[in-house]
């Protein structure tokens, strides 16, 4: 970069005395000075020395300054070089014309040296900002770089590709502070993460990481949605300054269920698509966003859907909802909700996309828009989720036993879970089986808390109501739980090859008849709930009810067998 | 968009009044207004009867307010907002932060 004086000035002027006047001029003032006689020979005499300031005359022959000038200008790109004209025109029509060639000043013939010099002092000083300003730029383009590197190794790409999920986000939505994240339960379900974080920039980005991590990890282990929620919410509550907070949705889709979990805060309605009667259910926003409430007045509510194959939920930034048109109008959730209408599930995404950026066109930024959706399918489709198996001691813990008693203060707020499942892939045989023995797990265990202790009874899940209502009392009958256990005993030896795992859970609640239960087995199950026990025997080798009905044992045997 | 002051009816209550739309360009002009107010000033009237549009960085200055005038306790009413600033401190559910009225 060129000090204020020593630059390298152009003097582009046809007559040949008014060169050698300002020639003089500027070499006064310490500066090098390059000669043209008209405008064709000014472009080459820039390309050759790229000259810091030119002093352009309008009227040329072979080239005219204003030719010129834009010549220069689309040459010089993002470099700013200033280009003043030195003119014997007066009128003002003639003067804007130099501006509007992309001059930067003009001065009028016979001009006064002292401001020829004052302005090309002044010039010189606005490149030496102009180059200041692109080095910024440039750093900060770079850091964005690198930043948006480490983002996307923290955040990865989870199973967004999954043939069931479809999603929209800019490349660089991270600096614009959304998010979306995908990651499958140790039992197959499926859960999705759409976040939009205040402000833009780095501010915006970084809490985008520590979410992402814990988002991912969480989930992997078989964390409860309300879990992860409340674990983000209290590293957001901490980490971010007070106006910085993240506007969300989480949704569960639990694949043998066929249902659908569900918090939002802040984000505009979700709108789960029912495929085969094409109405839309809107699951409403009805928590602060994540990272407003302090950790202990942080109460994720999570709502229950039930889900057929199919069906598709979506999940949006309110982007979509506030794309402007030209005329400043917004996109609007009346005319959102019109796409869906009559349309089929599959082509909604790409419908949704379209419209929007066929109604802010000519706006120019419909890049900001993130959008989410995932359609319900049978685990077969996705397969079961591979986790790390690379982790623990060879062969781990063999021959153990240990039991764990639940009391109701602990059914009531604790997953024991991902702890159990922890516990059990100590087991090196047993790892690549996480899978199964959270489902497997997860199936007792609900079964033990719910139709157990507090004695639901899954018939009600049949309908779309039912469905509703058993949740509700889950709910309630949950929160009021005075007395009242569920009791863990597992098991591991050793055997000739591989080894058995017993899981036995016993419940306070008043068993059933299961003889009773397992004539009638063959009837093929139609309804939403029902289908846990089907699942759970087709997961283990073994499977055997006792006492009243409110103990079950299970055994799981490895290796596998292939045909399993 | 402007953002002015006026006494309330009581000397320790403000109003403060929002034209056009609320956004991040506003942030210094907002955040000036109750830090330079009297430090007797405990309730606060934010009125946005003129106010067209907020976005999310305006809900994270409203957050910066509540924590400057005390946080759980306190005590700052919304007045007045159009149906889609209605609509957007109904999704972000401020109600629970903010007395909406």
């Amino acid at each position: 970069m060129n000090s204020v004086t020593d630059l390298k000035i152009l003097v582009a002027d046809d007559n040949r005395s008014d060169r050698m006047i300002l020639k003089a001029i500027v070499r006064r003032e310490g500066h090098q000075v390059i000669e043209a006689e008209n405008g064709h020979e000014a472009v080459t005499m820039y390309d050759q020395f790229q000259p810091d300031i030119i002093l352009m005359d309008a009227l040329m022959p072979v080239m005219n300054g204003l030719e010129a000038t834009r010549l220069i200008k689309s040459r010089a790109g993002g470099e700013l070089i200033p280009i003043i004209f030195l003119t014997s025109l007066q009128d003002a029509h003639s003067l804007a014309e130099c501006l509007e060639s992309g001059g930067d000043d003009f001065m009028s013939k016979p001009y006064s040296q002292v401001i020829l010099k004052a302005k090309i002092k002044a010039f010189s000083r606005m490149r030496v900002m102009h180059a200041q300003l692109e080095a910024h730029n440039k750093q900060m383009v770079l850091e964005q770089q690198v930043a948006k590197a480490v983002f996307d190794n923290v955040a990865h790409s989870g199973c967004l590709d999954l043939p069931n999920i479809r999603y929209s986000l800019s490349p660089m939505a991270v600096f614009n502070g959304d998010t979306v994240l995908a990651e499958r339960k140790p039992d197959g379900s499926l859960v999705l993460f759409l976040g939009d974080f205040t402000g833009h920039g780095l501010p915006a980005a970084i809490g985008a990481m520590p979410l992402a991590e814990i988002f991912y990890g969480m989930v992997a282990k078989g964390f409860s949605i309300e879990e992860v929620l409340r674990e983000v919410n209290s590293r957001l509550y901490s980490i971010l300054p007070t106006e910085v907070f993240c506007c969300a949705a989480m949704v569960e889709l639990n694949l043998y269920g066929k249902s659908l979990r569900a918090w939002v805060g802040g984000v505009p309605d979700l709108y789960l698509h029912q495929q085969q009667s094409s109405q839309i259910q809107k699951i409403r926003s009805d928590s602060l966003p994540l990272g407003v409430l302090e950790p202990h007045a942080f109460n994720p509510r999570v709502t229950e859907w039930p889900m057929a194959n199919g069906d598709r939920i979506f999940l949006w930034s309110d982007g979509i909802v506030e794309a402007e048109n030209t005329e400043g109008e917004f996109f609007g959730e009346p005319r959102l909700e019109a796409l869906f209408n009559g349309t089929d599930s599959e082509a909604l995404f790409d419908l949704i996309l379209f419209e929007v950026e066929r109604f802010s066109s000519g706006v120019g930024h419909s890049d900001d828009i993130t959008l989410l959706t995932a359609a319900m399918v049978d685990i077969e489709t996705l397969g079961m989720p591979r986790f790390d198996a690379s982790r623990g001691a060879i062969g781990g813990p063999l021959d153990w036993r240990m039991s764990l008693e639940l009391g109701p203060q602990s059914l009531k707020a604790f997953n024991p879970l991902p702890m159990i499942l922890n516990t059990l892939v100590e087991v090196e045989g047993l790892r690549s089986h996480s899978g199964e023995l959270y489902t497997l797990i997860s199936e007792l265990y609900s079964n033990a808390l719910e139709h157990g202790v507090l004695r639901l009874d899954s018939k009600q899940k049949a309908s779309a109501d039912g469905f509703a209502r058993y949740y509700n009392q889950r709910e309630q009958r949950l929160s009021a739980l005075e007395s009242g256990q569920v009791t863990f005993r597992l098991g591991h030896s050793p055997e000739a090859e591989g080894g058995r795992l017993t899981i036995e859970l016993e419940d306070s609640g008043p068993g059933f008849d299961y003889a009773k239960a397992n004539r009638s087995a063959d009837t093929p199950s139609v309804h939403y709930g029902g289908r846990g026990m089907a699942l759970v025997e087709k997961l283990c080798d073994q499977l055997q009810y006792e006492g009243k009905g409110n103990r079950v044992t299970a055994v799981f045997r490895w290796p596998r067998l292939e045909s399993r | 968009m402007s953002v002015s002051a006026i006494a309330g009816d009581k000397n320790n209550e403000m109003t403060i009044r929002i034209t056009g739309r609320f956004d991040f360009s506003s942030h210094q002009e907002f955040r000036q207004i109750y830090e330079n107010a009297s430090p007797d000033i405990k309730h606060y009237v934010i009125d946005m009867s003129e106010t067209t549009y907020l976005d999310s960085s305006a809900l994270g200055m409203l957050l910066l307010l509540r924590d400057h005038a005390g946080g759980d306790n306190a005590d700052i009413r919304i007045r007045h907002c159009n149906e889609d600033v209605k609509k957007i401190l109904t999704i972000s559910n401020f109600g629970q932060l903010f007395k909406i009225e």
